[in-house]
């Protein structure tokens, strides 16, 4: 399942949902990246996106990620708008069977998700606004899948 | 069509969406781009690194040798950062 939301999530309530009444998953997996200040750099962030393709794009990685590896169950929520420092931005649940199908699920989630959704995060701090640039790491982190995809 | 622009390409342009009708030489994104560039210096300076620019057609990515025939949504925007 994917949400794009501007509300907080709550993470117990949300692996506490999909694991309700099952008894079948072995290994939960979760991601929370947050806001982070930088030192005092950033006092606040606006995530923007584009609605309507950012829900395909997450709907997407997730079914590429459950293509990919036996999951049970698979959860991102991405927040959107004005976030503080320290706040929630994004979640991935991963459930599965045994843990390296969780692991490696949600890791993959995550670097698909940083270089293909369509997020963008404008930072502003004491020394006005500026629109993060995407980092190189994580297109080297995306492309780390797409190897081990064809060599498989 | 309708064009859609997010970001600092929409900062730039000075414009979140508008409806286009494009002239009939103009066949893929990157000659779309081109006749963008050709209306205004905001445009101008909006995509004057077009190199970096991503860009969408009804909501999945496309590199810009895309044909944009048929296209009901374009979108341009910078590399994505979210996550």
């Amino acid at each position: 399942m994917i949400r794009v939301q501007q509300a907080d999530f709550d993470i117990g309530a949300e692996i506490a949902a999909l694991k309700a009444g099952r008894s079948d998953i072995g290994a939960i997996v979760s991601f929370i990246g947050t806001v982070r200040d930088q030192h005092g750099a950033v006092e606040e962030m606006m995530l923007e996106h584009y609605p309507g393709m950012t829900e395909a794009e997450l709907t997407r990685i997730e079914q590429e990620a459950n293509a990919r590896w036996p999951l049970q169950a698979s959860l991102i929520v991405h927040r959107t708008g004005a976030l503080l420092p320290g706040d929630n931005i994004v979640l991935v649940v991963t459930a599965s069977e045994h843990r390296d199908a969780a692991f490696d699920a949600a890791r993959f989630l995550m670097d698909y998700l940083k270089t293909s959704a369509p997020f963008w995060k404008r930072e502003q701090g004491p020394g006005g606004a500026r629109w993060v640039e995407a980092d190189t790491k994580d297109g080297a982190a995306f492309s780390r899948w797409k190897k081990k995809h064809a060599t498989e | 069509m309708r064009l859609l622009y997010f970001a600092w390409v929409k900062e730039k342009a000075g414009v979140a969406a508008e409806e286009i009708d494009p002239p009939a030489g103009v066949a893929t994104i990157a000659e779309l781009i081109d006749w963008l560039k050709a209306r205004g210096p905001e445009f101008e300076n909006a995509f004057a690194r077009s190199e970096v620019i991503c860009a969408a057609i009804d909501h999945a990515h496309v590199r810009h040798d895309a044909k944009i025939a048929g296209a009901r949504e374009i979108a341009f925007f910078p590399p994505v950062t979210g996550g």
